[in-house]
């Protein structure tokens, strides 16, 4: 019911654990669901496009409570989202990650929306607190 | 690698006797049972034989059996033309009880007929150990209450019903009833899937109306159940067709399937005899080398009063269908109490119906032994959890 991709992130999550010194966090979902899905973030500056400054996630960790898919899911996000701009993460979508996955069955799909939202949140508290 | 099946609850390897049985009636005697020719007689006579052994087993008639698809529909025609039958008799309201912890093909049938005007269910709650309580079931019983559906096993924890109280507070019931002249009639089905590898189906000494019973479940194949229905009891069929089972399950006989549960049913006595104790011991054995090993484990249940082939345990702050996926991957099999990896996402409604919290009825692992599993394959899941549970641990929040 899984595909390879799945499997493989849900055996070897990429970007696993706590991040210590991180400059956001963000938390999505809750234990009576079945999934809780947390967000570190480590925010970077570089040169941008013009003459301004990039922020960019230098480095990302996630922690997950959940089915394979929603392990899975949070694994692939972080990798979706390492060295991209805040903007550029924000804008990640859920088909993205779908995709990343190799499909994932449909009762599953909403845990993938969960990282989403805690990423979005992470990066929602990081700019908040500037 | 080796390959390690704990999840007999959901389906069982077939008995090699039991398909060597079958074989003949799916090639040269392929004859269809109800043809009156030399063919049809033949396969007629497997069925009368597995019908005969079926009665054996569950101290009836051989007239009492009828064959079904399966338990599902067993239940179905049980539930469903039982009802529609006592709906002819002009009864007016009825009410009719089961418990929350019923299998869902018992508990939909409920729900539906719940739907209709002239019909009041109640659903008879479980302790936190998943069983009904005799004294609170009394209670629900009101003067228009004609048919109760109580499972023998639970399949998810394996907690055993006291279904011989039942039975005996049904009898006290009716017997009243016929003193006092009073119209309403009262039936009582159980599903005794879970029970039949381990425990007495003895239709007589259990004093049941109606049982229903899977093939795939007793070492039999998959696609025929039985129920047993009672002398004199009048079922109105739920579908329609060549009238076949006395008209109550119309479609052409599955002569393999119900040759091979007739068999399978002739060793069920035997193993269960021979095999309880050994199936218990390792039960116990991993139960308590789980519980020795890891940490924040429960029994979901009560060890006095569950099957000798279950454990149902709860791991904290760890979602159940990654326990079963790192275990197969490590060759082993089990089934989640969470309804998740079945497509659903709320956790067990078994679970939930013994009190137990949502967020730990996500952790729970079905472990449902058979005799052919082995001491050393206990040692291994034993070896092998303690570092899947820490791993998955490692993965979820702390807080």
């Amino acid at each position: 019911m899984y595909t390879k991709q799945v499997l493989d992130h849900f055996r070897n999550p990429r970007n696993l654990g706590a991040l210590k010194n991180s400059d956001a966090i963000g938390q999505k979902g809750n234990p009576a669901c079945g999934d809780v899905m947390k967000i570190y973030l480590k925010v970077g500056s570089r040169d941008g496009d013009g003459t301004a400054k990039q922020e960019y996630i230098q480095d990302i960790r996630f922690e997950t409570l959940g089915c394979a898919a929603a392990i899975a899911v949070s694994s692939l996000l972080t990798e979706a989202a390492k060295g991209k701009s805040l903007k550029e993460a924000k804008a990640i979508t859920k088909n993205r990650i779908i995709e990343d996955a190799g499909g994932l069955p449909p009762a599953k799909i909403h845990c993938s929306m969960l990282g989403i939202d805690a990423l979005r949140e992470a990066i929602d508290n990081y700019q908040q607190s500037k | 690698m080796q390959k390690i099946y704990l999840d007999h609850s959901a389906t069982t390897p077939m008995n090699e006797k039991v398909l060597d049985a079958m074989m003949p009636y799916f090639t040269s005697e392929f004859g269809n049972a109800t043809s009156i020719h030399t063919f049809g007689q033949k396969a007629s006579l497997a069925v009368q034989r597995a019908r005969e052994n079926t009665a054996l087993f569950l101290n009836c008639k051989a007239s009492e059996v009828v064959f079904t698809s399966g338990a599902t529909e067993a239940n179905n025609i049980a539930i469903l033309g039982l009802i529609k039958a006592l709906q002819k008799n002009n009864l007016g309201k009825i009410h009719i009880i089961t418990s929350t912890i019923e299998h869902p093909a018992v508990l939909e049938c409920f729900q539906l007929l719940e739907k209709e005007d002239d019909i009041e269910v109640s659903y008879l709650p479980v302790n936190s150990k998943g069983i009904v309580s005799k004294d609170e079931f009394e209670k629900l019983i009101k003067d228009n209450t004609v048919f109760v559906s109580m499972m023998y096993v639970n399949n998810e924890t394996g907690a055993v019903q006291p279904i011989l109280d039942i039975a005996k507070t049904i009898k006290k019931v009716k017997e009243k009833r016929k003193k006092e002249g009073a119209k309403f009639p009262l039936y009582f089905h159980t599903d005794a899937v879970q029970a039949a590898n381990f425990f007495s189906c003895d239709v007589k000494d259990l004093g049941v109306d109606l049982m229903s019973l899977s093939g795939h479940k007793i070492s039999g194949p998959k696609g025929v159940g039985v129920l047993f229905v009672k002398d004199n009891i009048v079922l109105e069929p739920i579908q329609f067709g060549g009238h076949q089972e006395k008209g109550l399950r119309s479609g052409t006989l599955n002569v393999p399937g119900i040759v091979g549960i007739g068999e399978a049913l002739l060793f069920a006595e035997d193993r269960r005899k021979t095999n309880s104790k050994k199936v218990s011991g390792l039960r116990d054995m991993l139960i308590e080398g789980v519980t020795e090993n890891i940490p924040d484990v429960v029994l979901n249940g009560d060890m006095d009063n569950i099957s000798p082939f279950h454990a149902n345990l709860g791991f904290k702050g760890i979602e159940g269908e990654s326990i079963l996926l790192d275990l197969d991957f490590e060759g082993i099999a089990v089934s989640t109490g969470s309804a998740c990896a079945s497509g659903a996402l709320n956790p067990s409604h078994v679970l939930l119906a013994m009190g137990i919290r949502k967020e730990d009825a996500h952790g729970a692992i079905r472990f449902t032994l058979g005799s052919s599993n082995t001491e050393k394959e206990i040692e291994t899941v034993i070896e092998k959890l303690p570092k899947i549970i820490k791993r998955l641990r490692k993965i979820a929040p702390k807080n």
